[in-house]
């Protein structure tokens, strides 16, 4: 009857490395210091926006192997993913890496995913040295969901910032570095939100019920993290969040949404704030993780929240289906 | 979790910000309004060299289009867009920028596949629908003529 759907690691997985790159608008945001590298301007030199958006996906996986001090020879698995149709951005930048593959999508939520699959495979030695990795570029989500770049059109409020970043995690059995100790994987909720402008208000819900199954699986309280983050709610999502949980008696005074930290949104004009695949990887990979291994957090829920939709079910009038996946991670102490 | 959908879509309603209206409006009003006013100088250029009122207003369409392709090409157009709203979107230069702006995002695609097939993705619809809508009001003007009602 009481089917475990929270999975606790024992020892768990360690991020030994971690790497962060963003672009122009992400190097001009709150956390502009804090990337491991900036990019002045988003086409990376490159002819098209899909081969920018994969230069940003290698940049950073180079740049995290590099700080693991490891060759792409060495690592058993790369997890991945993108936003691009058939995850392109990914498969383009694993031809240079050479590494095996494994691609997956799950919109925004791809770096949670990515990192409670290889937690699983890391931890157990199955595949001990796993590289997990994702990307989001502006210019490629804003040509494949919505309208041309030089198009004239005025965004809605409740309209999020695709954001151009990447972050990539090396996971390891054993060494230095904050550990996924437990993880919880969503399941998909939708309560007809079909406002493809409004992706925060379709994923709340789903972050708010995984939330509630960690906690429960885990026998916690919000109190007990220093940290609950949500990968790309904006401030609509994250409004409607809090409103879920009071409504279950559960406040999260703690809570921070990665959408919320890349952007200053009285200055940036991001709409409801930032979103994307690389949204919430950059943000753990830039402000999260740093923090962790210097002991300043002890403990942070970390979930990344995706909007499973396409361009085709959108126009078909369909609703939006979300999912949230949870990773746990200790600080080093 | 015990929320239904149409408890939720309240929540949603109350949790969206509302657009700044009055501001859009102006900013429309402003923006439209100078793109029209242009026209007119434009206008008024044209037959003061000379040319006849059809020659004039043709060449001020051109004129704007032209200047529309201009600077949706520098990326121009769209960051006034984000401000003026309709005031960008209704004149004849709103509608240049909706054939231009795909043109321009998608030549990588190459020119028949990407240019060609791409460039009427956002305005192909208003010259569908337009063009029904005056074969509609072609066939009304005709039947009313028939009657003896239209002039």
């Amino acid at each position: 009857m009481n089917r475990k759907e929270t999975l606790v690691l024992g020892q768990g997985a360690v991020i030994r490395a971690w790497a962060s790159v963003g672009g122009k608008k992400e190097g001009e945001g709150p956390l502009s210091g804090e990337f491991d590298l900036v990019n002045g301007e988003n086409s990376l030199g490159q002819d098209s926006w899909e081969q920018s958006e994969c230069q940003l996906q290698q940049q950073c996986a180079e740049l995290c192997l590099r700080k693991g001090e490891i060759t792409p020879k060495e690592v058993d698995l790369t997890l991945g993913g993108d936003l691009q149709a058939q995850c392109t951005a990914t498969a383009y930048a694993m031809r240079s890496l050479g590494t095996p593959y494994a691609g997956l999508y799950g919109a925004c939520s791809t770096m949670a995913q990515g990192l409670a699959l290889g937690a699983c495979l890391s931890s157990s030695c199955l595949l001990p040295q796993v590289l997990v990795m994702t990307s989001s570029h502006f210019c490629t989500a804003e040509r494949e969901f919505r309208t041309p770049l030089e198009y004239g059109g005025q965004r809605t409020p409740t309209a999020q910032w695709t954001a151009t970043a990447a972050g990539a995690c090396l996971l390891s059995p054993k060494g230095e570095g904050p550990r996924i100790t437990a993880l919880t994987f969503g399941r998909v909720v939708d309560l007809q939100i079909t406002d493809i402008n409004n992706m925060g208000a379709a994923m709340a819900p789903a972050a708010a019920q995984t939330i509630l199954r960690h906690l429960k699986g885990r026998g916690t309280r919000p109190g007990d993290y220093d940290a609950i983050v949500t990968g790309d709610l904006g401030q609509v999502g994250s409004r409607l969040l809090h409103e879920i949980l009071e409504g279950e008696g559960l406040p999260l005074p703690n809570h921070r949404d990665c959408g919320l930290m890349l952007y200053d949104l009285q200055t940036q004009q991001v709409g409801a704030g930032g979103s994307g695949a690389g949204c919430s990887a950059s943000v753990l990979c830039a402000h999260f993780l740093p923090r962790l291994a210097a002991g300043e957090y002890r403990r942070v829920l970390f979930l990344s929240t995706g909007a499973l939709m396409s361009q085709t079910t959108f126009l078909q009038g369909e609703s939006i289906p979300g999912l949230a996946h949870a990773i746990e991670l200790e600080g080093c102490i | 979790m015990d929320l239904t959908p149409e408890r939720y879509q309240k929540m949603v309603k109350r949790a969206n910000p509302s657009s700044p209206l009055g501001t859009h409006c102006l900013w429309a009003f402003g923006v439209g309004g100078a793109i029209c006013t242009l026209g007119e100088g434009l206008r008024q250029l044209y037959l003061s060299l000379g040319w006849d009122q059809d020659a004039a207003g043709s060449l001020t369409s051109i004129t704007l289009i032209g200047l529309s392709g201009l600077f949706t090409s520098l990326g121009l157009y769209q960051k006034l867009a984000v401000r003026a709203g309709a005031g960008t979107l209704v004149p004849i230069t709103g509608f240049a920028n909706a054939v231009i702006s795909p043109a321009i995002e998608f030549k990588v695609e190459g020119m028949i596949t990407g240019v060609g097939a791409k460039m009427f993705v956002i305005a192909g619809p208003v010259i569908v629908y337009g063009l029904t809508a005056s074969w509609v009001w072609g066939l009304i003007y005709w039947a009313t003529a028939q009657m003896g009602w239209g002039g």
